[in-house]
């Protein structure tokens, strides 16, 4: 077989698929995760010459002019976003990222229907293979997602960086405009492969726009982990849609892998909150739900100041400390790790136990932690420390309450029934850093907050843990003479 | 409004009803607090301390105040000392005194009983039962050991081996746990016995053997079951008694009903088995006590050298953290009754804690209250008929008849696609299954990083629009322009960024 340039880039875009794949791979383990990404980087390098090889090969030189100077202010924008981002800003970053992807596949997809109306031999080629319904379904199905993907991605931005209201958007049969959007989209799909025209394909996407639109405006900030892993998913489902457009095998099987990690993720968040896929993405809880517990008396709960919790901290031998999305919108990560640091110096064994959806991003407080250089093997998933609750003498519950809310477990028509929790109050002591008593996202209230073995530390989770630390460290300070500075 | 904390008039007592941490707190809530010069010298606290902490000392005219703070019963002296419109606080054991409830009431005065609060888990905070047992408990483990004539822990030593000693604690509230913790923790072997089974978990948590008695061999009769059940369970638990006595150095009964007389639990003869130089801790002797031979407040040790002590003012006997948590449970019944916290006391009857504490208003007899529904069981069910929610038990062979379907779908629709089609659905799946094993592998502390991952990773589809930037139409090439722009923003940040959160994992 002749050795052409479409042969070789066909045989570096399965290199390229298989790197991809190590990529993953190497993701699994905090030890080989850095070669996963050299993997992912190499893969990308490889898939990206090798097609500027054939651009140039088939199209002559000129286009590389295009190519270096649309990648050049791709590469500059894309870098500096990714080196000035804060950790606690990261879902957002990763909902923009993935509108990009949705966009750029509505553009392609555009792209390659323009190409088959204006050139005939493009529509010969398509009409000798008999390929012509395939290619406008795929064409069609490419914008449709893309689209979907492009506006819901820009929704969930828009709510997790507070520029728009995270509560549910509850429009009136809001169920049956998803249907009609999607229904309506079908009839269009028929037309448009019958008759491929730009005025359905327009309208479709218009409509596509809105339901994306439309379908994470109804969904509330706490399912956001759900939302953003769905939207991960999209992202996949457009490349491979993509992929199939364009006869790319390549774009395929990084689209079907992205797809089904998105699909994966999403999946272990609503296992983490007990909730179907369904009942997530046709919204939030206080809408199907209302108001359950309320009217249980639970009785007084009791407060504790901060020098408080530092005697018990210092006095205890096993900590753990139990984050939630409170401490990313508190940036309570830094003294927590200082915290962290001074107890363990003083031989108290601090780890961390992380619930499956705390947060806003499937494993954001794990990235919080690190950035503020926690080691990541006193960090715990759920299942590792559950069982480890009732030998431990403090736990922090800082910035959770839904992941942390016994109610989960006692109450079977509580709203979270049935929701794997962490089990803190198991442990002798309970020290919860909450701003007022006011409940969770579920709208439930906790009766962690008035078990007997629980005190509640009023104020902003920062400072809260800054005047911990500083009543730490002045105790043992005392000797040394003088305050030391917490550092920020 | 003005609270006096006088100073306590009982022989013997040390402890005071405030600390200068309570009247701190009392302060913030709006009050002014007079304290009896030296009421606190018992229990360690001075008048400097008080009136560091913001409060008047002074002298008889504390008795003035609008409220009384007190530990103890007023004493006919002191009630003769109340004017009408006053209110006092203190243990007042109105079940008992009724005596003293007329006197209260003809002098006009609110009384609260701080040993009637009602025992639901919202009033633990006010409990001063709870609170004074956990000290009397405590206390009553280092009584035993001051006059036990050995060590509570095991040793071996170059002068030979020591056994450790064996407790038994019967009655496992919080007086009993309280005693099991310490006798534990001064190295003992803990045995406890209580009647209610299921507090086994607690009494096993706090480090000893749960004795446990056989009553389920008794064949149910016709008549009188529950009452035979009782009268066999109070025989097997005699039997466990006898035989336990003989073996442990250290007995700490505990079972007290307040308002009640205490039950006999150890008898005369039991007694008579023990261990010379064995020592008893009757925690009952002022109603009576559970032990036979113990008196109130005394040391009695009988014929065969059996140590009895019957003191009843253990939790007296540690006045310095006693009068803390006294205190501390004053200053919730006052967090309770001054909702503004403008330092006005205001009494809500329709609250079942404060209405149950109520002893007197203003002259008229409240005691004794409405009985209060204690354990909160009895709500939740009256809720709702919760029916649990049971997961639709899945058809085992569902998932191959799915499988199955699948596959026939596609067998059946396969003829009629195009030849092209074939191979990318083929890629299609098997990259699917691929992904879905791989990412399961993922660590779950690494999904944020795998997100931003397969942000770039998605950014793949640069490579079709690479494709299109020369086809030569202005607006495709636009469009491809941009395409290429904005994926190139996701592979370049993505990976970026992925190396960025990757650089910050670090082990210990």
């Amino acid at each position: 077989m002749e050795l052409t340039t479409p042969t070789l880039v066909t045989a570096a875009y399965l290199v390229t698929a298989l790197l991809f794949i190590l990529a993953f791979a190497g993701l699994s383990k905090h030890e080989t995760a850095k070669h996963g990404n050299y993997f992912g980087i190499a893969g990308m390098t490889v898939a990206i010459v090798s097609t500027i090889g054939l651009a140039i090969d088939r199209d002559g030189i000129e286009v590389i002019g295009y190519i270096l100077a649309a990648m050049a202010v791709g590469a500059l924008i894309g870098i500096w976003r990714a080196r000035s981002v804060e950790m606690t800003g990261m879902p957002e970053l990763i909902a923009l990222l993935h509108s990009f992807v949705g966009a750029a596949a509505v553009l392609v997809a555009y792209n390659s229907f323009f190409e088959a109306e204006e050139d005939p031999a493009v529509k010969a080629l398509y009409e000798a293979l008999g390929t012509t319904g395939i290619h406008n379904g795929e064409v069609f199905l490419g914008v449709f997602i893309g689209a979907v993907t492009l506006t819901g991605s820009i929704v969930a931005f828009l709510k997790l960086s507070a520029r728009m209201n995270s509560a549910p958007l509850v429009l009136p049969a809001r169920h049956w405009l998803n249907l009609a959007a999607v229904v309506v989209s079908l009839g269009l799909m028929v037309w448009f492969v019958i008759d491929p025209h730009l005025l359905p394909l327009a309208i479709m996407t218009v409509i596509a726009l809105a339901f994306g639109w439309h379908l994470v405006a109804s969904i509330g900030g706490g399912d956001m982990p759900v939302v953003i892993s769905m939207l991960n998913s999209y992202s996949g489902w457009a490349a491979a849609a993509t992929g199939f457009l364009l006869n790319n095998n390549l774009l395929i099987v990084a689209g079907a892998l992205v797809g089904s990690s998105g699909a994966y993720l999403s999946y272990i968040m609503c296992i983490g909150m007990n909730r179907s896929f369904i009942s997530v993405i046709a919204g939030g809880f206080g809408v199907e739900t209302g108001t359950v517990a309320s009217d249980v008396d639970y009785g007084e709960h009791r407060e504790v100041n901060a020098e408080g919790a530092a005697e018990l901290l210092t006095d205890a031998h096993e900590v753990i400390i139990t984050p939630g999305y409170g401490m990313a919108v508190a940036q309570a990560q830094y003294p927590v790790a200082e915290l962290t640091r001074s107890l363990r110096e003083r031989g108290v064994n601090v780890r961390f136990g992380i619930h499956p959806v705390a947060g806003r991003l499937p494993g954001h407080m794990n990235v919080l932690l690190a950035e503020a250089k926690v080691p990541y093997d006193i960090v715990l998933e759920m299942d590792e420390i559950n069982d480890d609750f009732p030998q431990t003498d403090v736990v922090l519950v800082i910035g959770a309450n839904d992941t942390v809310n016994p109610a989960a477990i006692d109450e079977p028509n509580s709203p979270i029934a049935g929701m794997p929790v962490l089990h803190v109050w198991e442990s002798k002591n309970v020290i919860v850093f909450k701003r007022s008593m006011a409940t969770g996202y579920a709208g439930v209230q906790n009766p962690l907050f008035f078990k007997e073995n629980t005190q509640m530390l009023f104020g902003d989770a920062k400072d809260r843990v800054e005047d911990i630390v500083r009543a730490i460290q002045s105790s043992t300070a005392v000797g040394a003479g003088g305050d030391r500075v917490v550092r920020h | 409004m003005r609270i006096g904390v006088p100073r306590e008039s009982k022989a013997g007592e040390r402890r005071v009803a405030a600390t200068p941490k309570t009247v701190e707190q009392i302060c913030k809530l709006g009050y002014e607090v007079a304290i009896e010069s030296g009421a606190g010298a018992g229990a360690a606290f001075a008048d400097d301390a008080f009136a560091a902490a913001g409060a008047q000392v002074v002298g008889p005219d504390v008795w003035d105040a609008d409220i009384i703070f007190k530990i103890n019963a007023p004493s006919e002296e002191e009630v003769g000392r109340l004017r009408a419109g006053q209110t006092i606080v203190s243990l007042l054991a109105p079940a008992l005194n009724p005596g003293l409830v007329e006197d209260l009431s003809a002098r006009g005065v609110t009384a609260l009983a701080m040993d009637a609060v009602p025992r639901i888990s919202r009033a633990q905070s006010l409990d001063v039962l709870s609170s004074m047992a956990n000290i009397g408990g405590y206390r009553a483990v280092i009584e035993a050991a001051n006059e036990f004539g050995s060590f509570f822990t095991g040793q071996v030593t170059a002068a030979g081996k020591v056994p450790p000693a064996k407790v038994l604690v019967i009655g496992a509230g919080v007086a009993g746990l309280a005693a099991i913790g310490t006798a534990n923790s001064l190295g003992a072997i803990v045995r406890a016995f209580d009647a209610r089974p299921e507090v086994a978990e607690q009494v096993e948590s706090m480090g000893a053997e749960f004795l446990r008695i056989d009553v389920e061999d008794t064949g149910p009769s016709a008549t009188g079951y529950a009452k035979e059940m009782g009268e066999d369970f109070n025989r097997k638990a005699a039997e466990l008694y006898a035989e336990q006595v003989k073996d442990v150095d250290i007995v700490i009964t505990t079972a007290l009903i307040p308002g009640r007389p205490a039950p006999r639990l150890i008898t005369e003869e039991m007694v008579a088995t023990m261990k010379r130089g064995s020592v008893v801790v009757d925690m009952a002797a002022s109603n009576g006590g559970n032990v036979a031979g113990s008196r109130a407040d005394e040391r009695v040790v009988t014929d065969n050298g059996v140590i009895i002590l019957g003191y009843t003012d253990l939790p007296g006997r540690l006045p310095t953290q006693a009068s803390q948590l006294f205190g501390t449970n004053l200053v919730n019944l006052l967090k309770l009754t001054t909702p503004e916290k403008d330092g006005q006391f205001v009494l809500d009857l329709e609250d079942v804690v404060q209405r149950g504490m109520s002893v007197t208003q203003r002259g008229e007899v409240l005691w004794p209250p409405p009985p209060v529904q204690v354990s909160a069981a009895p709500v939740a069910t009256a809720a709702a008929p919760i029916e649990p929610k049971v997961a639709k038990p899945k058809d085992p062979n569902r998932k191959f008849w799915l499988v199955g379907a699948g596959a026939a779908a596609f067998l059946l629709m396969a003829p009629f696609l195009p030849q092209t089609f074939l191979p990318q659905i083929t890629v299609f799946a098997l990259a699917i299954v691929i992904g879905y094993y791989v990412i399961g592998n993922v660590h779950h502390a690494l999904h944020t990083p795998l997100m931003s991952e397969t942000n770039a990773i998605s950014g793949v589809i640069v490579v079709g629009a690479l494709l299109q930037l020369g086809t030569g139409s202005t607006l495709i090439t636009v469009l491809a322009v941009i395409a290429v722009l904005i994926a190139s923003i996701n592979v370049f940040g993505g990976f970026m960024v992925t190396s960025r959160m990757l650089n910050m994992f670090r082990k210990a």
